[in-house]
């Protein structure tokens, strides 16, 4: 039988305020255990929160890029559940009236063509504390300074049918709350966090099948083995014709599997209802419209003018587009330089490589976008040729000069385009190799394109690399030839 | 709409509360009046009407996202029967 695969994702996006969502407490990564936990975020009784402006506009913004719709009220409520990370015994959270309503997100897929992912909304609420198992005999260590911070959980409508366009999808979502700056997108320290529903169906087949959920996915790699896995145990279950059980999963990447996590607890049971100590939130249109105001460029609308405006094709521009930091990069390169295809090469190519080599971001990059722009304006402007320019950049990745001028200022770097001067190498070369000229002038016409090659290769040499290369052809062809 | 023993010892379970038996009846009582009240409730015309989510007639306040709580951990742990290392001890969860 065919299967068709039925995906959904519910992403936490941790939202980079300074403070938490209803309190003062701070939420920066790696501090000492429970230095950030205050009264609201301990639950201590007659605390009252507060919420957090940022948190609101945050969550705002990212309903604006994904064109949604937005109430003009949202509701908190509280989700209640027992666990000792959550010392309130409730999560507050939103359900029946959401920040963010419906809205749509596009996904690249490998073949370049796009699809549209629906969202169904996107809520604020607030994060737990964590647990640690280990090092405490019988007894559970719990740090509650995660306890509080702002997350917007995004919900996808079932939209997705691989775990490829699954991975997109996160990747989408990746790029836009990084390019609104409302999240660091930081999935190593949990910034970006995944729950994945996954059933499969007769292909065909109207009616979804069951589904089971697979918690705290958080890597993109992770996302696709969690599916590619857990697809494959329920087509062999109804295969063998088994039922697939609804129930929460836990991926394991060491053994690349996933394993049921609740097995005998009943149906959660939330018992949802509005937060009394919070008000209805109300957002009027010119607090809307303001938020609207702040919002950058979008990706889909820098990759289109990437395409239109400056000429790259669709594969630069993807690439180019799908992470704001590279993309700004890209952009103060092409100011500099004044070249957008030799921007997008550079930036692609030889920048791309040496930060993957280093393990570096472009933010980390040593050499920065004014740099690399003023070194791709002396090739545009011939001043050095591509062999040059691979030894500037090199230079200045050591950042042993402040500019690609200075550097070939410095080494002697620039291309010898005086004939006169040209032709003086060129004869000097010829009369080093008296052997490889008679070869030259016995070859047929065919033979002797490939042996220019060594002849190239000497006057670059002797001209320590300065020499333009084309020139080099066309003269030394001339003067050979003449020789025959 | 009727409340039965299990139901009330399910609720029970839900929120951590301890109910014997006898208490469990007086509940079940006490539900089932609080629940015809709410079914007299529904005979009103709510028709347009949007739900009420909170009584007051006023909106939810915001503060500026700005760090405005010291670090106090120590006294905040003082109440804590068990600490260690920073964290708060407690019997052991596992999933």
């Amino acid at each position: 039988m065919q299967w068709e695969t039925v995906i959904g994702l519910e992403v936490h996006v941790q939202l980079a305020t300074r403070s938490k969502i209803f309190s003062g407490a701070s939420t920066a990564f790696g501090a000492e255990p429970n230095t950030q936990a205050c009264a609201v975020d301990l639950g201590l009784p007659g605390v009252l929160p507060v919420l957090n402006e940022n948190a609101v506009a945050m969550a705002l913004r990212f309903g604006l890029a994904i064109d949604a719709e937005i109430p003009e009220v949202s509701v908190f409520e509280r989700k209640n559940y027992f666990y000792p990370d959550l010392p309130k015994g409730y999560q507050t959270s939103q359900m029946a009236q959401p920040i963010v309503g419906r809205g749509t997100v596009e996904i690249l897929l490998e073949d370049g063509s796009r699809k549209a992912i629906r969202i169904h909304h996107a809520h604020l609420e607030e994060d737990a504390g964590k647990s640690l198992h280990e090092d405490f005999i019988g007894m559970s260590g719990i740090d509650l300074n995660r306890a509080g911070t702002p997350l917007l959980e995004i919900v996808s409508e079932p939209d997705m049918r691989s775990a490829k366009e699954a991975s997109a999808y996160l990747r989408a979502i990746h790029t836009l709350v990084t390019y609104l700056g409302i999240s660091d997108g930081n999935m190593a320290e949990g910034s970006m966090r995944c729950d994945v529903n996954v059933s499969v169906r007769p292909k065909g087949q109207a009616a979804f099948g069951t589904r089971a959920e697979i918690k705290n996915v958080n890597s993109f790699r992770f996302v696709e083995r969690a599916i590619a896995f857990e697809v494959e145990r329920q087509i062999d279950l109804l295969e063998e014709g088994g039922k697939v059980v609804q129930e929460t999963r836990l991926f394991d990447p060491e053994a690349d599997e996933t394993r049921s996590m609740r097995t005998k607890e009943e149906a959660n049971d939330y018992r949802y209802f509005p937060c009394p100590d919070l008000l209805p939130l109300m957002l009027d249109s010119a607090y809307v419209d303001h938020q609207r105001s702040l919002l950058p460029e979008l990706p889909s609308a820098k990759r289109e003018r990437f395409i239109e405006q400056l000429g790259l094709s669709t594969y630069d521009a993807d690439i180019l587009a799908s992470d704001r930091d590279t993309a700004e990069y890209f952009e103060q390169v092409m100011a500099v330089c004044d070249d957008p295809k030799l921007a997008a090469n550079w930036v692609q190519g030889d920048l791309s490589a040496r930060l993957n080599r280093a393990g570096l971001s472009i933010g980390e990059s040593p050499v920065g976008a004014e740099q690399l722009g003023g070194l791709l304006k002396r090739i545009k402007d011939e001043t050095i040729n591509g062999k040059a320019a691979k030894q500037v950049f090199s230079d200045l990745w050591e950042r042993r000069f402040e500019n690609a001028d200075q550097v070939i200022e410095i080494k002697g770097l620039k291309q010898v385009t005086d004939s006169g001067a040209l032709a003086q190498v060129i004869d000097q070369v010829i009369e080093a190799n008296p052997v490889q000229v008679t070869q030259y002038r016995e070859a047929t016409e065919e033979k002797r394109g490939k042996m220019l090659g060594f002849f190239v290769g000497q006057v670059m040499k002797a001209s320590r690399g300065t020499a333009n290369p084309q020139q080099v052809n066309a003269l030394l062809k001339q003067k050979l030839d003449a020789l025959c | 709409m009727a409340i039965e023993h299990a139901d009330v010892l399910r609720a029970a379970h839900l929120a951590r509360l301890g109910l014997d038996n006898a208490d469990a009846d007086r509940y079940v009582d006490d539900l089932t009046r609080i629940l015809n009240m709410v079914d007299r409730l529904r005979e009103v015309d709510t028709e347009g009407v949007a739900p009420l989510a909170h009584p007051l007639d006023a909106t939810q306040p915001l503060r500026a996202d700005e760090v405005t709580e010291p670090d106090r951990r120590d006294v905040y742990q003082r109440c804590a029967p068990a600490v260690s290392e920073g964290l708060y001890l407690v019997p052991r969860v596992v999933e």
